[in-house]
């Protein structure tokens, strides 16, 4: 597989980062950072990786399947994380993601059928003091209320349009 | 950045650069006593590093309390193999969001604290884990990390010295049990994370097979501070038996909810008045969890009297954990916070062992029914049992941070059990979809 430079100096970086013979310790940072750039762990993937870190498909199959950011299915373009655990469910997160649902009619875990958004609901993402929390791929989003998600939504929308 | 005003009650330790210009520089560090630490510690033996860190009195602030000098000490110094410092930064107990801020504003006081853990076990390599969610985090890490080997505070030869360190990140993938330590260790070496059984512990046996200091994030930003100003005025900060300051989460129900760092000892009734500015909507206290989900409940009435420390906690039969206090309104319906917490610790079990595995989805189970409509009387009881079961019979402590809540939650609010039975309506949506609106 041909990754992008950037991806590849990664990749070197990883690789080099722990004690001899114990390079299968890059596994789960290669996927993650491989993952962003191509959207999917692939099975085209699993084997270059497994290949690099002198494993089996198999050992890095065993693994991908434990973490819940690790997918083998394509999310949308922005990909938005609601978190309903207990800070952001006192705060409306409930709300806010059955708000998220009907909006973009789609539920958890599921893609829009022009690929624009997915929607999951997810636990505890690590802002509980500015709850309710909101993460669109990796950008964090504080404090949003229905009317916040709407306009966040659309700008993304309208960003993507042009 | 700054997600929340500090508050007049802080003592500020470990967020003294917070809300200086660049604070996550290494110009601004430098300005700062940045790395005076380490250029003193260079100079001690590791045992008097270790001694200034036990008279500090810093117990870990991942959640367990443990005494960190102490676990420094139990690293095998002389082993002929390699040692790692491992930084638990996968922080992911609900309720807690303090490491996330002590990485953004200041991630070189984080690289000065391995620095200073590395010299107290001759420790050569550390690994920093970040949750995966965090991801902008290891952006701020890798920044630092390269700005420290440019400034020779990473690398070979470390100020003129023969000592030698090298930083990496390690980035986590969405899994809450990878914050416990020795599944974090298996998620480090590519595997899933499943806990270890112990011991042996990873002082002894951690990373690759070597002798690790494994702490949170915050507890080795603790570090600098004690080894510039000594362990003595770290300790004086706190109560005896618990040194320094708590990185506190305030969250849920209050006015002014954020991160604040606050005196071990402090307050619990001045916290959730004053630092958190009062409960929401002029409403009343009803409970809150005073470090994370797995803490077991307390009532409006324990808070009586009650400070935030790992002692008086573990008087009320609750704990400290990682500091995040998450507060709850008269109006909150207990059933459904047992249940959505439940629902986390059903999804993050990891499935190694089956009391946890069962117990919680069996838990998830019935207080989903509860929270329905058709809870029976007898599942009341069951619930407890079922609960009491789990704990102390799992490799981790996610049985026990999912048992340890759910025996509360039902313990000290049995009523809002029983008023949710014989198919009644929750006593408390009404209430809630006043708030909403």
């Amino acid at each position: 597989m041909t990754f992008s430079p950037q991806l590849e100096a990664k990749f070197a970086k990883l690789l080099g980062s722990y004690p001899p013979g114990r390079q299968r310790s890059a596994m789960i940072p290669m996927l993650m950072f491989a993952q962003d750039e191509i959207g999917q762990v692939t099975q085209e993937l699993v084997e270059e990786v497994a290949s690099r870190i002198g494993c089996t498909p198999l050992q890095v199959e065993e693994v991908l399947t434990y973490y819940s950011m690790l997918h083998k299915k394509p999310l949308g373009k922005y990909h938005v994380q609601i978190c309903t655990n207990i800070s952001c469910m006192l705060t409306g997160g409930t709300e806010l993601w059955e708000h998220a649902c009907g909006k973009l009619h789609i539920g958890h875990r599921e893609v829009a059928p022009d690929g624009l958004f997915s929607l999951e609901e997810v636990e505890c993402i690590g802002a509980c003091s500015w709850a309710p929390a909101v993460q669109v791929n990796y950008d964090f989003h504080h404090q949003v209320t229905p009317e916040k998600l709407d306009q966040l939504l659309a700008g993304l929308r309208s960003a993507n349009a042009v | 950045m700054l997600y929340n005003e500090p508050s007049p009650h802080e003592v500020k330790i470990l967020t003294r650069r917070f809300g200086l210009p660049d604070s996550a520089s290494i110009k601004t560090y430098l300005k700062t006593d940045g790395y005076v630490a380490f250029e003193k510690a260079l100079k001690m033996k590791p045992e008097e590093i270790i001694a200034e860190v036990k008279v500090s009195n810093l117990r870990g602030r991942g959640g367990a309390g443990f005494p960190t000098g102490m676990k420094w000490s139990f690293v095998p110094r002389t082993s002929p193999k390699p040692k790692y410092i491992v930084v638990n930064a996968d922080e992911s107990e609900p309720g807690t969001c303090k490491d996330r801020v002590l990485i953004e504003n200041d991630p070189h006081q984080l690289i000065e604290g391995m620095l200073i853990a590395a010299l107290a076990v001759d420790a050569h390599a550390g690994y920093i884990y970040i949750r995966g969610e965090y991801r902008y985090l290891i952006d701020i890490m890798d920044k630092a990390i390269a700005e420290a080997y440019e400034h020779g505070y990473l690398g070979r030869n470390l100020l003129g010295s023969n000592f030698h360190f090298d930083a990496f990140t390690h980035t986590g993938a969405g899994a809450y049990e990878c914050g416990e330590e020795s599944a974090l260790l298996e998620s480090l070496e590519g595997k899933r994370g499943v806990p270890r059984i112990r011991p042996p512990f990873p002082a002894v046996v951690g990373a690759f097979q070597s002798p690790t200091i494994l702490n949170n994030v915050e507890t080795f930003c603790a570090a600098p501070a004690i080894l510039r100003d000594g362990g003595a005025a770290f300790a004086a900060l706190g109560i005896p038996k618990a040194g320094g300051t708590k990185m506190t989460c305030l969250s849920g129900h209050v006015n002014k909810p954020g991160v604040y760092e606050l005196p071990l000892g402090f307050p619990v009734k001045t916290m959730i008045e004053e630092v958190g500015g009062g409960i929401r909507n002029g409403r009343k206290l009803k409970a809150f969890v005073p470090g994370g989900s797995s803490c077991p409940v307390l009532t409006a009435a324990e808070c009586e009297g009650l400070t935030m420390d790992y002692d008086a906690m573990a008087r009320v039969k609750s704990m400290l954990g990682s500091g995040g206090v998450v507060v709850m309104d008269e109006d909150t319906c207990i059933v459904k916070v047992a249940l959505r917490v439940m629902r986390f610790y059903a999804h993050e079990s990891c499935g190694w062992c089956i009391p946890c595995r069962e117990g919680t989805t069996w838990l998830r189970k019935l207080l989903q029914r509860f929270h329905d409509g058709h809870g029976q009387r007898s599942d009341i009881v069951l619930i407890g049992d079922l609960a009491k079961n789990m704990l102390g019979r799992t490799f981790c402590p996610l049985g026990d941070a999912a048992a340890m809540p759910t025996i509360s939650f039902v313990e000290k609010f049995r009523e809002e059990f029983e008023a949710h039975l014989d198919g009644r309506p929750c006593p408390f949506e009404h209430a809630e979809q006043l708030v909403m609106q």
